[in-house]
């Protein structure tokens, strides 16, 4: 684990009710975050990072996780933003100077991918880049852009010109003072609601060199997808985990309160630790993977039909079990787990959960899945 | 420099197959041997349909180790790919 977590989850589990009714932002937990250096942890020792291993992020992720999703969620969702520009800048590209700022300045970093009319297919823009004066510009309608609010910069995909194809995208970074928000929607949802995930118009104007000049292909392939859904399912396992600790914690003191009694809810409590055993070794197998293959110089494993196949199971696995394991957890509580002021509370954690089956919708990557299968060989 | 005539008839029947199953806003023959097709507008749901008919027209097996954006770049990469596993 990174530095600074073990406080900032400690922070988060003290909120973790009030950000949730209220679906507002975690900002104690996060500044946390920010002044532990946790933030920047991924930037390499070479521009004056600590270079943290990326497992210690996805097993934040997880830690948060089991005190606060939400949290959790801006933590990840941030990071895939800084492991993209760390294994996509080129040596003495503006992207370096800007890692090396986040080393003493943390920024939090909000992702706009998703898009009106084209949904959760990140592989394609309809929003374009334009010659403007000062730079180039664009505007995005953005369905859902988690902490917008919160925000310090914004990575955004766009076509790269106003002729190119769908499928032409670049990567762009735009600070604040770069960047307008004009809401286009409000955020009452569900679960995951400390995200503060609302539709905006988003504009900007930046210089050129706030493009990253791998295509966005490449990126989303080889860092971009497989790394959202390593630290997603991470702090999905988080969630899932601390449901199970609370139906467990609410088994022992049935059984403290009868002892020597049969205890029928612990024989339940085993079912659900089975299904939270499967999720936690998919995790922990596919983070082991990963890691295999980006250390391979060139990484020319990740840009595989069968890696594809390999991190998109991750995600479908992973989002349909930590719900079921929630829900496992609530039939062991009973009335207690779904009451929403009790230690064993997991309504919260059902509903978080419930977001992962749609983020990024498992029908789509499932529809993705049927192409790559007709053409891998081994999966 | 003329290519020798093997090459020459694989990069031809790419671009036939590339034609018939890349659905490409262009036309195949606008597209030069280097152009990147997925600038061109190559999906990749339509890259799928390209690689399992270049198996079916050339009766090979692309590994998984060429099933990766960077082969299916361009017709002169196609090419190149398909030449090797021939030539295996
Ligand atoms: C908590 C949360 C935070 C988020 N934060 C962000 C963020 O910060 N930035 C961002 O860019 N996005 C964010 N998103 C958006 C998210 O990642 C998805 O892109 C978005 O939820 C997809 O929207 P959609 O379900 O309307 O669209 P679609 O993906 O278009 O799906 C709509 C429906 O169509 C079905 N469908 C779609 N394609 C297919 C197919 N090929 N075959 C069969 N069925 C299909 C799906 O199953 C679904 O029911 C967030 C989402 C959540 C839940």
């Amino acid at each position: 684990m990174l530095p600074g977590i073990a406080e900032a989850a400690k922070v988060a589990a003290d909120h973790a009710a009030e950000v949730d009714k209220d679906a507002r932002f975690p900002v104690e937990a996060v500044q946390v975050l920010r002044e532990s250096g946790a933030l920047a942890a991924l930037v390499p020792v070479s521009l004056g990072g600590a270079g943290a291993p990326f497992e210690s992020v996805a097993r934040s992720c997880f830690e948060l996780g089991r005190h606060c999703g939400a949290t959790a969620m801006v933590f990840a969702m941030h990071q895939i933003q800084v492991a993209t520009l760390v294994r996509h800048h080129e040596e003495g590209d503006w992207f370096a100077g800007y890692l090396s700022r986040l080393v003493d300045s943390p920024r939090l970093i909000a992702s706009v991918t998703s898009e009106v009319g084209t949904g959760g297919d990140m592989g394609r823009s309809i929003a374009a880049l334009s010659q403007a004066e000062g730079g180039l510009c664009f505007e995005k309608k953005a369905p859902t852009v988690s902490y917008a609010a919160h925000a310090d910069d914004y990575l955004t995909t766009v076509r790269r010109a106003a002729d190119a194809e769908a499928g032409d995208q670049v990567a762009v970074l735009s600070s604040r003072d770069q960047t307008t928000l004009e809401p286009s929607g409000t955020w009452d949802p569900l679960g995951m609601r400390g995200t503060c995930s609302p539709g905006f118009t988003v504009r900007a104007t930046v210089s050129p060199d706030q493009v990253l000049a791998a295509p966005f292909a490449t990126i989303a392939s080889e860092s971009m997808v497989p790394i959202s859904h390593i630290v997603w399912s991470h702090l999905w396992l988080g969630i899932a985990t601390d449901a199970f600790d609370r139906a467990r914690a609410f088994v022992k003191a049935l059984a403290a309160q009868k002892p020597g009694e049969p205890v029928p809810a612990a024989a339940r409590l085993s079912h659900v630790l089975s299904d939270l055993s499967l999720l936690r070794g998919e995790v922990g197998s596919a983070l082991r993977d990963f890691v295999e293959m980006s250390e391979e110089p060139g990484r020319p494993r990740l840009s595989t039909m069968a890696a594809a196949l390999r991190f998109n199971s991750l995600k479908l696995a992973a989002s349909e079990q930590a719900p079921k394991v929630c829900q496992g957890a609530l039939g062991v509580a009973g009335i207690v787990g779904f009451k929403n002021d009790t230690p064993f509370s997991v309504g919260r954690h059902l509903r978080d959960t419930m977001s992962a089956c749609l983020m990024v919708a498992n029908e789509r990557i499932h529809e993705t899945n049927a192409g790559l299968l007709l053409v891998a060989k081994e999966v | 420099m003329s290519m020798p005539v093997q090459e020459q008839d694989i990069e031809q029947t790419v671009r036939e197959v590339l034609a018939a199953h890349g659905r490409l806003p262009v036309s195949a023959d606008q597209i030069s041997a280097s152009d990147d097709l997925y600038r061109a507008g190559l999906t990749s749901h339509a890259s799928v349909g390209l690689m399992l008919a270049l198996e079916d027209a050339f009766d090979i097996e692309f590994p998984d180790r060429m099933l990766t954006r960077s082969v299916f770049e361009s017709v002169s990469s196609i090419a190149a790919a398909v030449s090797e596993l021939l030539a295996a």
